[in-house]
């Protein structure tokens, strides 16, 4: 990963989070995996044993090697070893926040535990400066039979904090959590969204100068999400923050540029829209298995249509080209044109009526030219789904995600799939201004 | 105000003497405050949900002295002449065994079942062993209650060298969690060490003289003098029953290796907690 990737600071130099050219080897099958472990520890217990420095000498090299992208060779690995995370690299400010995208797997959380200091990496090294406050799981330490208050005390003191410390911020924790009177209950009767509450109002008290946060948004009520979403912008002006989630909405939100993540490499290191990009990419890619089929009834015998390209700008039209057999002739019918985004939601659709297009469908061949003004949808990959229905609403022709396009040029941070354009913006004159006296 | 600065790297941090110490010291002090929460936290949760509550303290030494109080007293198995008489030397005797014990089942026990806040926070690791430390003393301190009840029974009245009884159970304390500490790294990634670990102390028990005087002579006598823990057991009990002892010098010997050894165990529970998360995960 070359350093022009990186997005433009706001000037404060001040490098919380120093990451550079991290590995960490994983092994799938238990057995060999804890039998390692008791490797490792020996290797560390001996300081003078050579076991690791294999990969300490191919880094100290140089970094000629590293930029040929076989930083981490398969040299390193043990039998039944792969790489969780490898060769990652990158700086953090204070102020930042970067955020952590990539598919299950792709080493996210094992990369934040190791920003934590809770695992080793295998290779390469983390500077971490400032106190460390992490939500890698909220209410980790709570105990069941204890009260809430008193189970405050505790996961206070786990995360850090003095007892002046706690006291001085319980009643701000209280108030957060906002769980009523259920604070002097046993934990155990606390649902698991009240868990959550409690466990992010004391997680987020301790005002860290780094901050990593592991999915945390995930859970609890859209109304608690969106105070824990400003209790996060807030707390990210004193701090840097590195936020894991699934949600590109909430990456765009919080985040000023995103680290993408893909078996255990970086694929990406840079701006929110192009990292959130590469994420859809890869879930695009894995998306070989993806349902697809084209059905049709009678009178209908063949149906093929066409793109002309499978790309398209956001304001630019559409054009579909669709050839049709019919066996016999067909008035008053409809089609309707359907768009499913990545994780199959209708991100838009439209219908027309024959009738008013003054199209009928005669017996025999027929070619069509069909065009959408526009596809006003923010970038990304979608589907197609074309159906002919007839006027009794049975489903003549039902082509399935038979055909894709790639949206470009809209804003990919949006978090609706629709825009929607701008017409005109001007300035009335003064004396409009209707003053209430 | 300069920030605390923190590097992970691969390298072995015995590499760094010096600044292994000093984080070592670092994170023992900083870990008192939360190692006394979490001490509460367990102490107050463990006989919450009771109802024989402190009780459950006293069970494990009355259990373990009274097969034998009661085996000796049918002359079934006969037990030499003890200075005290032997209901009170046997129970004196599981009672300064059993801290022996819990304090060896400890650190396995305590780093065990916190290991979903170890695998997802970062704190200072010694706080759980100092807090399972704490209730080891604590537990104790309840079955002292036992023990004075046992001299009020038997009329004996303790010796001059009482005093020095706390050493002694301090000695075996350190003895019991060199043992854990030294077994917990394996223990983590291993079940086979914690299903080890009471049989093993069942049987160090008839092996060391708990139950019975230090025999003289024969393999009995050879096992008892080489076994580490009977001059810490005998010294223990001589002290608080006896007055003079003569077993000083071993005892002062196997503290002082076991002071050592804990030292290196607590070393290498450092060094290996992070290689035991990584391998345990969630």
């Amino acid at each position: 990963m070359s350093s022009d990737l990186r997005p433009p600071t706001s000037g404060n130099d001040e490098v919380l989070v120093k990451v550079e050219g991290v590995s960490k080897k994983f092994c799938r099958s238990l057995k060999k995996s804890l039998f390692y472990g008791v490797q490792d520890i020996l290797s560390d217990l001996n300081p003078f044993g050579n076991q690791k420095s294999g990969a300490r000498e191919q880094r100290s090299e140089g970094r000629d090697q590293r930029a040929e992208g076989h930083p981490s060779s398969a040299a390193d690995l043990r039998p039944g070893e792969f790489w969780a995370v490898n060769d990652v690299s990158f700086e953090l400010r204070r102020g930042e926040c970067l955020g952590l995208i990539g598919r299950n797997g792709a080493g996210k959380t094992t990369l934040l535990k190791m920003l934590n200091g809770l695992i080793k990496p295998d290779a390469g090294s983390i500077t971490m400066r400032g106190r460390v406050g992490a939500l890698i799981a909220l209410g980790a330490g709570f105990n069941p039979i204890l009260t809430g208050r008193e189970n405050i005390y505790v996961n206070g003191s786990v995360l850090g904090l003095t007892k002046r410390e706690i006291d001085e911020k319980l009643q701000d924790i209280i108030d957060f959590a906002d769980i009523g009177d259920f604070i002097d209950s046993p934990v155990q009767s606390y649902s698991s969204g009240m868990q959550v509450r409690l466990g992010f109002a004391v997680a987020t008290a301790m005002e860290p100068d780094v901050l990593l946060l592991d999915e945390v948004l995930a859970v609890g009520d859209a109304a608690f999400r969106n105070k824990c979403y400003r209790r996060v912008v807030s707390l990210r002006k004193k701090a840097a923050v590195i936020f894991v989630s699934h949600s590109m909405e909430q990456i765009s939100r919080v985040c000023d540029h995103v680290l993408t993540m893909s078996g255990g490499r970086a694929a990406y290191f840079g701006a929110v829209a192009e990292g959130i990009l590469r994420y859809d990419q890869l879930n695009d890619e894995s998306e070989q298995a993806i349902e697809s089929f084209l059905s049709v009834q009678p009178p209908i015998t063949s149906f093929s249509a066409n793109l002309p390209s499978t790309r398209l700008s956001i304001w630019e039209p559409l054009e579909i080209k669709i050839h049709i057999k019919s066996a016999c002739a067909l008035a008053n019918f409809q089609v309707r044109i359907y768009f499913y985004n990545i994780s199959n939601g209708f991100a838009a659709e439209c219908r027309f009526e024959a009738k008013n297009q003054e199209i009928d469908l005669s017996s025999g061949e027929s070619l069509w030219s069909i065009t959408l003004e526009s596809v006003p949808l923010k970038s990304g990959m979608y589907w197609l789904s074309i159906n002919l229905i007839d006027s009794h609403g049975d489903l003549l022709v039902w082509c399935y995600k038979q055909h894709a396009i790639q949206v470009t040029g809209g804003y990919q941070g949006s978090s609706a799939d629709c825009l929607l354009q701008l017409k005109e913006w001007k300035q009335l004159p003064d004396k409009w201004i209707v003053r209430n006296t | 105000m300069e920030l605390p600065v923190r590097v992970y790297s691969p390298e072995s941090p015995l590499r760094h003497p010096g600044q292994l110490l000093r984080e070592m010291f670092r994170d023992l002090l900083a870990s008192r405050e939360l190692a006394w929460r979490l001490f509460v936290r367990d102490t107050s949760a463990q006989y919450r949900q009771s109802i024989l509550g402190y009780v459950w303290a006293f069970i494990p030494p009355l259990v373990a002295s009274l097969p034998f109080i009661f085996l000796n007293a049918q002359g079934v198995v006969a037990i030499k002449d003890t200075s005290i008489p032997y209901a009170a030397y046997a129970m004196i005797g599981t009672i300064i065994w059993q801290v022996f014990v819990d304090a060896l089942n400890s650190p396995i026990k305590t780093v065990t079942s916190a290991k979903s806040m170890l695998t997802r926070i970062n704190f200072p690791r010694e706080a759980i062993l100092l807090a399972g430390l704490g209730q080891v003393i604590f537990n104790f301190l309840i079955r002292l209650v036992l023990l004075v009840g046992v001299f009020a029974w038997f009329k004996i009245t303790p010796p001059a060298t009482a005093w020095l009884f706390p050493f002694g159970i301090l000695s075996l304390i350190m003895i019991g969690f060199m043992f854990g500490v030294l077994l917990t790294p394996l223990g983590l990634l291993y079940n086979d060490v914690q299903q080890l670990i009471p049989i093993g102390a069942m049987f160090l028990m008839f092996l060391t003289p708990v139950l019975y005087p230090q025999p003289e002579g024969g393999l009995a006598g050879w096992v008892a003098q080489w076994n580490p823990l009977t001059p810490l057991v005998t010294t223990t009990r001589d002290w608080l029953t006896l007055g003079a002892t003569n077993h000083l010098p071993g005892f002062l010997i196997v503290s002082g290796v076991a002071s050592a050894l804990l030292f290196l165990g607590w070393v290498i529970y450092r060094l290996a907690l992070p290689h035991i998360i990584a391998r345990i995960g969630n």
